[in-house]
Parts: structure tokens; sequence; C-alpha cells
């Protein structure tokens, strides 16, 4: 199981802008560097990630190797409904991870 | 004598067009981050301005490089940030990232980190609804390389 840390604030007003953070640990390994047996260590890395809140969606980015890392995304988002704002990355190797907050709008 | 004369102008004037014309997106950066860019922005024209490119322009350790793109957009339905898309002139490949936003976001702002194989010229390109397209660029100076770095 991947180790996924979120960050977005848990009560918020309605129609208020919060900022979300996100990081996963991944190697994010670029498929440009030899290892110890001077071979090139093949590509590992995460290509997509997204966000939906309650199901619809609000932000997606596809990477490339050059990201990070560990890769640390912060974006933001209208806060119009209580709800599960939940995060999804997929990558090589059939990588796949996500994890979820609640937050609730008054 | 007269039939070089005609030729020769078309050339002159040929010339001219080709390095006239690519100026606007194109200043001395490398093909393959031209290409990388005009695949995402096809024949439309890239106007310098609305967004802010935040990296340290000295970074110690290319491994991890703090950007922050920021577009200033209203959001609205009507006239919002519809992506924002990242490249560089020196890593394996011009690609950085790609994100794809929308009214729900409030604010066109994104923040992560990347990895600068080299001292390099970051651009950031954002696409409004209205199909038109903002950029700016920084330049980094790096002094411990990333990606490739155990390459000699």
């Amino acid at each position: 199981m991947a180790n996924v840390l979120i960050n977005a604030p848990k009560t918020v007003r309605k129609g208020e802008t919060i900022e979300l953070k996100a990081l996963i640990l991944h190697p994010m390994e670029t498929g440009f560097r030899p290892g110890a047996n001077g071979q090139l260590i093949p590509r590992n890395i995460i290509e997509q990630f997204t966000a939906t809140w309650n199901g619809a969606e609000i932000f997606r980015m596809k990477m490339s190797p050059a990201v990070a890392a560990n890769p640390y995304v912060s974006f933001f988002a209208v806060a119009k409904e209580s709800g599960t704002i939940r995060f999804q990355w997929t990558g090589d190797r059939n990588f796949s991870a996500e994890g979820s907050v609640m937050v609730t709008v008054t | 004598m007269m039939q070089p004369l005609p030729t020769r102008r078309a050339f002159v004037a040929g010339s001219l067009l080709v390095t006239v014309l690519p100026l606007a997106s194109a200043e001395a950066t490398p093909d393959a981050m031209a290409a990388a860019i005009k695949d995402v922005v096809g024949e439309a024209e890239i106007r310098l301005g609305r967004v802010t490119l935040d990296i340290p322009p000295l970074v110690e350790n290319g491994n991890a490089v703090p950007v922050t793109v920021r577009v200033e957009s209203p959001m609205t339905e009507a006239d919002h940030v519809r992506a924002i898309h990242v490249f560089n002139e020196k890593n394996p490949q011009p690609h950085v990232f790609n994100a794809w936003l929308g009214p729900h976001n409030g604010k066109a702002v994104i923040a992560t980190r990347i990895k600068l194989a080299d001292a390099q010229k970051v651009v950031a390109i954002a696409e409004t609804s209205r199909g038109e397209f903002w950029s700016a660029s920084t330049d980094v100076i790096v002094t411990i390389a990333a990606c490739t770095e155990d390459v000699k």
C-alpha cells in the first residue's frame, strides 16, 4: 500500500476557495539513470493524478519523469457541498493508489 | 541575367519570413521543447503575460525544485483557465506536466516539485476557455543535476 498524505481543511464556508495538498511516496524513476550494474533502471513513474469531489472531477494532472520523486501537488477548489474528495494516482507497472478526505461545507 | 534576380529576391523574402515568424514562441528554445509546445498549442499564438512561474533562480539540488504556477483569471464559467502546461529545455524529455482545471477550482494556482537536469529555461503555458494561450518562462541555474546524474 502506497503511503499517501493529504491536507485539506475539515470545515469550510460554502463558496470558499480552499487549497488541497497531496503527497505520495513514489520513486518516480526516470528510466534515464543507470543502476549499480551499469544498465538503465527501467522507468517507473506515476503518469496520472486525479481528484474528484463527490465523484465529479475537479483536477487532473499528467506527470512526466520530470516530476520529482514523492510527487507533491497543491491546487485549489471551490467548496460547493459537503462530501468526499478522492485522490487517485496511476502509473507504470499497474501502479494505483488512492486517498480521500471528508470536507464539511457550512 | 534577368533570371536570377526574382529567385534571389524570393530567397531573401523567404528567409526573412522564416526568421520573423517563430519569434513569438521560440526565442532560441531548443527544438524538442518547441515541438512539445507545438503539440499542445498547435498554430495558436502564445502571448507573454498573465502567468507567473515561481521557481528559485538558483537551485542547489535539481532533484526536487519547487515550482508554483499562477494564472490571472476570473475562473468563471465563461472565462477560466482550462489547462496549465509546463515544459523544460534540457531534461531528457521536454514535458514536465500538464494539468487540467475548470471554474470549480476558483484559483488557477498549482504547486509541485520537479526535476531539472541542468541550468535551463522552464516555460509555463496556460490555456484559457477562450482558446487563448498565455505564457511565462524562467531561467534556472542548477548546481546538482537530476534525472541523469549518474551518466558520464
